[in-house]
């Protein structure tokens, strides 16, 4: 950790202001250098270029051109940009639209009103390629490198439409300009200034493109190098520092980091490893003005074996990188889940990472020298025969990540054939082979950005597999329609079916709707509680106000956001609710703890082009720790400046805040409420009737007497529809001889006096004699002790007056125990456990007069 | 007396039987008694009966979500009812092949976690899991929620839900289980139906107010609610041999005396007595497990002495039974007792105190009686408190002396009173002093 905090980047700015607006005191610059102090490097990064910028999800940075930059008063550097998105950042129905496949290397020039093109100048990552193309045109198939994208089309959120020729041209221009740049600015800056990693990359573009495509079948997948880039940016963040994305660079800082987790490896090779960083690091001004002639070499068609060799170790190198990086920013990750996962996974992880960095050493060797390159491979190579055989175990547990990475295995193997020189294939074979496992080890093994959510789960992971798609089995018949004016308004009665609209709480939809407005206008977050008795409407109202904002959004009337729900009931631990949001966001799955540092961060941290969020929490009460840290946060992020959180907090009681909030949460909260009144007759009556939608299955009286009978017990929609349901069902069982009729009065009377009718009264005059007689002798003991209680001994003696008063044979001690014990399963009775046998207290779970009243009758 | 002599000319007919036949009978009669396998037919439910099957019919066929309690105290043949609806419901083609069932208990499935992991399993959703090892709770609970979200009202298979004892589902952390699954069964995603089985009456108490509000408040009572000539008929039923018995002539024999044997008026007098006691059919059950078991090749036909025979076997008094084994001297000791018991009104004594009680019988009274050593009585004492038929108040510490345990009598004076009339070899001096803790003076 010390050692990578040590490392900054600077950003500063190249040259002198072009201008500066005195009144708004911003000062325009025409480019920025980005300084990374440990490696020494530079990069240049001009106007008009093009740019990653660091996204709100690490697997996906942004693309950008650059066109502004400028800084403000506060001394903070700023950039405005052009925004391009990439195919995921399309809504998923939206793709369609376009009616081809999308190459993940294609971009769209972003003309979606409401993103924030201004853009802190830290949160560029580096500088790429964009190449305008003509709509029709294929993609050039051999700039296959991460460095380049290509845009076609622009998408302004509704549909996409060709380049313009103006915009056309310009980018066209910025690209030449930006391919000029790195000549330009060696006439003009000092050779020690331009960034070796610009050169490197141009270098490694140029050679892959000149010795003809015939090697380029090496994979390397777009996505995957473009979210390990981002994902290092990410992962620096999260180890709090900075650092240029070059690969040596990171070879150096990684390198003794990993050295004393290595153990495993053996300390010769950690010698070896460490021998090798000291070696590079001097070498390196020379490394690059080689690299320059090599370049010069591989323009030239490949004759040569060895300068082929070489190109390809270039080549090598390239990929390498790809790969390494891949593997490499595993490492702040690993620290951030260290807790959780086991020291046998860290070892293994350091294992193949450093032998990657091994490995990669030895094929970036040639480039710096060619006999060093030969030492190297000799001396490693024998060091990786070693670690081949404990590396064959980890190969074992990862066969199937091997097919995934099979085909980049088989290119470079059969690339080692074509020109098999100095290194044998088979060895190279193995090598690579190795190279491919740290990534699939990774992707099993680290739970942060899940980058591909369609991923096959592994094999061996003892965990409910991820993307498991549960479905419950399709029905073999279809499900019948309803036949008859009965069945159609019992269906629309179901609480499930939904209205076309709310009726009733038009109020609080407003109330709400305006709230969340406002908000998603702002771009800012806010919380609301909104509270009332069960079956009041408050899911649904929610619900409605968002599927609303979601047309409104599609619409473009208001900024588009994302929507997330979680219920406290369906969670098995408040802690989960942190899980659970950050998997409805972002797809990934994590542990609680981490995923609280994950939201914690996603929130803290100015995103640009973040989309507000809008949550839902229902069941808020269930949220309840201890502690409070859950409730806490969920309310802290949307007072944090950067978050666009939205909070829609539901629950049953009014002052919840106040009585099971800790001071600092409830403040949190905030005084926005908003609470539902149970329904009033009224209301029910009106629900009633807009669902039935004019179907003639109700008496009008019906209505209104199970509106008002239900009012006047709990204001309850779901209750009312339930009585309703059962009503239909009782006059279509009634009516089943004869002509279907509609309900009428006696049929919600009969429906509501089974569902709201105690059953005690039931149960008492349907007991048995005996069980009846034990009531009133309980009666009478209470009567005469005085005391509501007694045990079975007393009840036993007026048990045995009564039967003598009746003229009954008097039941046997076992069989007034049994009769106790019939009635207090029933809950008729409360009785202790049955241990104390006489002496067993009993009380009435019923008043007195209910018994009596029950019991008279007879 | 006509009853009589007919039953006994019956005896002196049927002296042929064989005892194959005795033995198909016994082995129909018990399976039809312990298994409680569902009848043909049930009594006096018939109500209950069809607002069930239509219940599950919607649901099969119309694919509708619902929510139901069957209420009834014990043995009121809750289950019989539930199992006689799903038997009537798979006869039909198309409920057979659409309905998936899962079959919860409470006092199996005792945590939520349990629970959810037996759904899955029953549902056999654990195929797309494969062969691995269930995840966490939180994970299955997320799994088996997105599951059910995923099916919708017209192309899912319906699935109904059964807790048994569902009662102890309710004190499940949080009630999480049912308020999903009473949440599923309203809202618009793969049609449920959940039927719970309690024989508490209280149990809407019990449920939290926003799964109480997702539970549609179906009840489906069942009371035993037949009269005692339905309980004559329910017997005769019960005792009757199929028609498909291999013996036609004895099935006719036996079945022709069962019809005969509640005109007999100690048979009315014994099921009136059981009736009075209890209406759960499981009793009746028992009884007529006893008496069926008297019969034998000699004894073919059940008659009204076996099942008055049965009915004095079935109200014994257990402890009274205990009673009837001691010892004159323990016998001594519990008189002893209820003496101290009648004057310090049921308060709790001590073995010194009812030595001292025993010393006095012993001195004034008893030539009989031999006068035993302390060491003897006390170990007569232990053996009374190992019987439980005297239980200490506290816990027996290790400091308190055994003689000064304050102890509590768990039998009533009656019993005592009823099991020494009963008890053979009484000394009458003993029962004398038993009547009356004075009749020494």
């Amino acid at each position: 950790m010390n050692t990578r905090q040590q490392n900054k980047i600077t950003y500063s700015w190249y040259g002198k202001p072009m201008s500066s607006d005195r009144k708004l005191r911003t000062s325009q610059y025409k480019g920025i250098l980005i300084t990374s102090e440990r490696s020494r490097t530079e990069t240049c990064i001009q106007l008009g270029n093009f740019v990653l910028v660091e996204g709100e999800n690490a697997d996906q940075p942004f693309v950008a051109q650059l066109l502004g930059l400028y800084e403000d008063g506060a001394q903070q550097k700023h950039a405005v940009v052009q925004w391009f998105s990439h195919i995921t950042e399309i809504p998923q129905n939206k793709r369609k639209l376009l009616k081809r496949e999308i190459s993940p290397q294609e971009v769209f020039f972003d003309q979606v009103p409401g993103y924030d093109t201004d853009i802190a100048v830290e949160t560029i990552i580096k500088s790429i390629m964009v190449i305008p193309l003509r709509l029709g045109e294929e993609l050039p198939v051999m700039l296959n490198k991460e460095q380049t994208f290509y845009v076609k089309q622009s998408w302004d959120g509704k549909c996409f439409k060709a380049l313009s020729p103006d915009t056309f041209s310009k980018l066209k221009e910025a690209r030449k300009k930006e391919g000029g740049i790195p000549n330009s600015s060696n006439s003009r800056i000092p050779s020690d200034i331009i960034s070796p990693l610009k050169k490197e990359t141009e270098n490694v573009v140029r050679s892959t493109t000149k010795p003809k495509n015939v090697e380029l079948e090496i994979e390397s997948k777009h996505s995957a190098s473009k979210s390990s880039l981002a994902k290092e940016r990410h992962s620096q963040r999260v180890a709090n520092d900075v650092k240029t994305p070059t690969a040596r660079k990171k070879l150096q800082l990684n390198s003794p980091i990993r050295s004393p987790k290595g153990r495993l490896l053996g300390s010769e090779v950690l010698e070896l490893l460490d021998d090798l960083c000291d070696a590079v690091a001097p070498l390196e001004p020379s490394a690059t003005k080689r690299r320059v002639k090599f370049t010069g070499i591989l323009g030239s068609p490949p004759k040569i074996p060895c300068a082929n060799d070489k190109s390809k170790s270039v080549l090598d190198t390239a990929e390498d990188w790809q790969r390494f990086k891949d593997t490499i920013q595993l490492s702040p990750h690993s620290k951030v889940s260290d807790s959780s996962e086991k020291a046998k996974n860290l070892n293994m992880k350091d294992d193949t990472i450093s032998l990657i960095g091994y490995q990669k050493r030895c094929s970036q060797s040639p480039v710096l020298s060619p006999c060093s390159r030969r030492i190297c491979v000799q001396k490693t190579n024998t060091r990786i025969a070693e670690q081949v055989s404990i590396l064959n175990a980890l190969e074992l547990n990862q066969e199937e990540d091997f097919l995934s990475s099979s085909d980049s295995s088989y290119s470079s193997n059969s690339e080692e054939e074509k020109d098999d020189v100095l290194c044998t294939p088979e060895k190279k074979t193995k090598s690579s082979r190795i190279l491919s496992t740290p990534k699939s080890s990774r992707k099993s093994s680290v739970h942060t950005p899940a980058k591909t959510p369609k991923k096959t789960p592994l094999p061996g992971t003892p965990k409910t597999p991820r993307n498991a798609t549960p479905e419950i089995p399709r029905r073999s018949h279809a499900a019948q329609k309803p036949a008859s004016i009965l069945e159609e308004a019992r269906l629309r009665l179901h609480v499930s079916a939904i209205p076309e609209s709310l009726p009733c709480r038009e109020e609080e939809f407003q109330d709400i709707y305006n709230f969340v407005e406002s908000k998603l206008i702002d771009g800012t977050g806010g919380c609301m509680y909104i509270s009332g008795v069960p079956g009041t409407g408050k899911t649904a109202t929610v619900h409605e106000v968002i599927s609303c904002l979601q047309q409104a959004a599609e619409n473009d009337d208001l900024p588009s956001f994302q929507f997330v729900e979680i219920n406290g009931m369906k969670l098995t631990d408040p802690h989960q609710a942190y899980v659970q949001i950050l998997e409805l966001l972002t797809g990934q799955k994590v542990t609680a703890t981490h995923a609280a540092v994950l939201l914690a961060k996603l929130f803290n941290t100015p995103g640009p082009k973040r989309k507000t969020t809008v949550l839902v929490v229902d069941e808020l009460d269930l949220l309840w720790t201890r502690k409070q840290n859950v409730m806490y946060n969920l309310f802290d992020w949307p007072t944090q400046k950067h978050s666009k959180l939205i909070i829609l907090a539901i629950a049953n009681t009014m002052d919840l805040p106040e009585r099971i909030m800790m001071n600092r949460v409830a403040s949190r909260l905030g005084l926005t409420r908003m609470s539902f009144q149970p329904y009033t007759y009224k209301q029910l009556q009106q629900i009633i009737s807009s669902r039935l939608n004019g179907m003639k299955a109700f008496e009008e009286d019906a209505i209104q007497l199970v509106s008002r009978k239900v009012a006047a017990l709990s204001g309850d929609a779901r209750r009312c529809l339930d009585v309703c349901r059962r009503a239909t069902e009782i006059c279509e069982f009634a009516s089943q001889k004869r002509t279907p009729e509609i309900v009428r009065m006696a049929h919600i009377t009969e429906a509501i006096d089974e569902m709201f009718s105690s059953p005690y009264i039931n149960a008492i005059r349907n007991a048995s004699l005996h069980e009846q007689i034990f009531l009133k002798a309980i009666l009478a003991e209470f009567r005469r002790a005085g005391v509501e209680e007694a045990t079975v001994q007393q009840v036993y003696h007026q048990h045995i007056a009564l039967c003598r008063i009746e003229g009954m044979q008097s039941p046997t001690i076992s069989e007034i125990m049994a009769i106790c014990s019939r009635l207090g399963a029933c809950r008729l009775l409360l009785v202790e456990s049955s241990n104390k046998y006489l002496h067993m207290q009993v009380r009435l779970n019923i008043s007195q007069d209910d018994v009596m009243y029950a019991l008279k009758d007879e | 007396m006509k009853a009589s002599a007919m039953s006994k000319r019956k005896l002196k007919e049927s002296s042929g039987v064989n005892g194959e036949c005795i033995s198909q009978v016994q082995k129909i009669l018990r399976e039809r008694f312990c298994h409680h396998y569902a009848p043909e037919k049930l009594f006096g439910m018939d109500h209950q009966y069809r607002h069930l099957l239509e219940l599950l019919k919607r649901t099969t066929v119309h694919g509708e979500s619902n929510s139901a309690l069957v209420i009834g105290p014990r043995g009121s043949g809750k289950t019989a009812l539930l199992n006689w609806v799903l038997k009537e419901l798979r006869k039909m083609k198309q409920v057979r092949e659409n309905l998936l069932e899962v079959h919860l208990n409470g006092l199996l499935q005792t945590n939520d976690k349990v629970a959810l992991k037996e759904i899955t399993r029953q549902l056999q959703l654990e195929n797309v899991i494969g062969d691995k090892v269930f995840g966490s709770f939180a994970e299955n609970l997320a799994f088996l929620l997105e599951a059910l979200r995923k099916g919708d009202r017209t192309s899912s298979c319906p699935v109904l839900f059964i807790l048994d004892e569902f009662d102890l589902f309710v004190h499940h952390k949080n009630q999480t289980l049912l308020y999903n699954l009473f949440d599923i069964s309203q809202s618009a995603q793969t049609p449920v139906t959940v039927i719970g089985l309690t024989c508490r009456q209280d149990i809407l108490e019990l449920l939290e107010k926003r799964v109480k509000s997702r539970f549609s408040h179906r009840q489906i009572y069942l009371t035993n609610s037949f009269d005692f000539k339905q309980y004559i008929r329910i017997f005769k039923e019960q005792l009757s041999l199929p028609a498909e018995f291999p013996d036609e002539s004895f099935a006719q024999r036996w079945n022709n005396n069962v019809q005969r044997l509640p005109e007999d008026k100690t048979v009315q007098d014994t099921l009136q007595n059981l009736f009075h006691y209890t209406k759960d059919l499981r009793s009746l059950h028992l009884l007529l497990m006893l008496a069926v078991s008297n019969v034998t090749v000699h004894h073919p036909l059940i008659t009204a002495s076996d099942l008055q025979e049965a009915s004095r076997q079935h109200r014994m008094d257990s402890r009274a039974n205990i009673v009837h084994g001691l010892s004159v001297l323990e016998i001594c000791l519990i008189i002893a007792m209820k003496h101290l018991n009648d004057v310090y009104e049921g308060e709790p004594f001590n073995f010194q105190m009812v030595y001292n009680e025993f010393q006095k019988f012993i001195q004034r009274k008893a030539h009989s009686m031999y006068n035993f050593e302390k060491p003897v009585v006390m170990k007569a004492f232990e053996h009374l408190l190992q019987l439980e038929l005297v239980k200490p108040i506290e816990r027996p510490s290790v400091r308190a002396q055994r003689e000064y345990l304050l102890m509590n009598l768990l039998l009533d004076n009656n019993q005592i009173m009823d099991a020494l009339q009963a008890y053979p070899n009484c000394p009458t001096d003993v029962k004398q002093w038993a009547a009356s803790s004075l009749s020494w003076l």
